[in-house]
């Protein structure tokens, strides 16, 4: 069976149907991550006064990340641009380059995701509080590089986010690494290893999604928005790869296919370009 | 159906869009793209830099960055999406849409004023 209106616009829609159904589609995805970042708002605002952690995330990966993105978003459409024009080998290296730009975002942000799983903060029952890189975990003792500023008083706060990153961003009393704890001798930026032993532990937590409530929401927001990156790549590939043998038997229709796939990055990108500045910057 | 041919059909597709999105029209379009993609770049740096200054307060900052953020978005929309020569219908459906996204915003931000109960819990 013919899927009808695959190229000739529907008399009363104007539209061949498959746009009209990315659309609907997108529209469902704004209400979407519309109420995450409502969710987000509750949050931040909900949190305590001085709570909120500021400069946990790379400014210059997000940055490269985000031009990474508007790079992919003008290679789709001038991939697509090249296809009205017929000139089906720009199309392709256009869309190569989308796809890579796509995977190269996700290698970033999985690094990102990496080292946020590799961050430890450890309060110790002493109520002093190490923040920094895991190097070593063994079951008798963690062995920690730790971030500048990163070890201190346990701040004596009720607030449970005030235990967490918003914490180790905070200014209150400190206590030195080197008086606290047994070093390694190891030297890394200038600070030294420290080794904890488990037996001296309150707690030990990575900074996962967690570890708090801005956690929680910064990797639901850009968990999802990666799966979406993921997706439309995918999508992106199996039409330039296996799905272009229809540029040869129906060109209007394989032409669409880049429109529609194309609109879906877009808003893949529209959707990073609030992320950015909500998670990274303000 | 030899390449030619294809290439042709394709090159008229014109009457599926319906509207600028004929060969000659997505030529001139080409020059546009590149414009927002500099426009993009730009807008981007700027936020970044705008986030180092001290506006003085911080709902300012926060509004530099959202706006600049929705300018960028526009740009998206407008031009990579073809909105700003769209058919009526897409606008309606995208009417509806920013109706009830506009209401998602407004509920929570209600839900912000002084004496709700986020603010009581404190």
């Amino acid at each position: 069976m013919d899927i009808p209106y695959t190229t000739t616009p529907r008399e009363d829609t104007g539209l061949y149907n498959a746009k009209v159904g990315i659309w609907l589609f997108l529209a469902s995805e704004v209400m979407l991550f519309g109420a995450l970042f409502s969710s987000y708002i509750l949050l931040r605002v909900g949190a305590a006064p001085g709570t909120w952690p500021h400069g946990l995330l790379n400014v210059p990966l997000g940055t490269i990340n985000t031009l990474v993105l508007i790079c992919s978003s003008v290679t789709v459409v001038l991939g697509w641009a090249s296809l009205k024009m017929n000139r089906f080998d720009r199309y392709r290296i256009y869309q190569t380059i989308t796809v890579l730009c796509a995977l190269l975002f996700l290698c970033i942000k999985s690094f990102e995701y990496r080292d946020k799983f590799n961050h430890y903060e450890i309060i110790k029952k002493d109520g002093t509080v190490v923040d920094g890189h895991l190097i070593e975990k063994t079951k008798d003792y963690y062995i920690i590089h730790p971030l500048p500023k990163a070890t201190k008083k346990s701040m004596e706060s009720e607030h449970p986010a005030a235990h967490s990153g918003a914490a180790a961003a905070n200014e209150h009393a400190t206590a030195t690494a080197a008086g606290e704890h047994e070093a390694t001798g190891e030297h890394a930026g200038g600070a030294e290893h420290v080794k904890i032993m488990v037996s001296d532990i309150e707690r030990a937590q990575n900074y996962g999604p967690w570890h708090n409530t801005y956690l929680a929401i910064y990797f639901t927001l850009t968990g999802l928005h990666a799966l979406h990156v993921l997706g439309g790549a995918l999508v992106i590939l199996y039409i330039l790869v296996p799905g272009a043998k229809m540029w040869k038997t129906d060109p209007e229709r394989y032409t669409n296919r880049i429109e529609i796939s194309g609109l879906f990055w877009h808003f893949v990108d529209l959707v990073w370009i609030f992320l950015f500045p909500v998670l990274y910057l303000l | 159906m030899s390449n030619h041919t294809a290439q042709t059909a394709a090159a008229s597709g014109g009457h599926a869009h319906g509207h600028g999105h004929g060969p000659e029209e997505v030529s001139k379009a080409v020059r546009k793209y590149l414009l927002v993609f500099a426009a993009l770049l730009v807008g981007t740096i700027v936020t970044v830099l705008a986030s180092y200054i001290d506006f003085g307060h911080p709902g300012i900052n926060i509004g530099v960055a959202l706006f600049i953020a929705i300018v960028k978005a526009s740009l998206v929309a407008a031009y990579f999406m073809h909105l700003i020569d769209e058919r009526k219908l897409i606008y309606g459906l995208l009417g509806a849409t920013a109706f009830f996204f506009t209401g998602l915003m407004y509920f929570t931000l209600w839900s912000l004023e002084p004496g709700s109960f986020i603010h009581l819990k404190h």
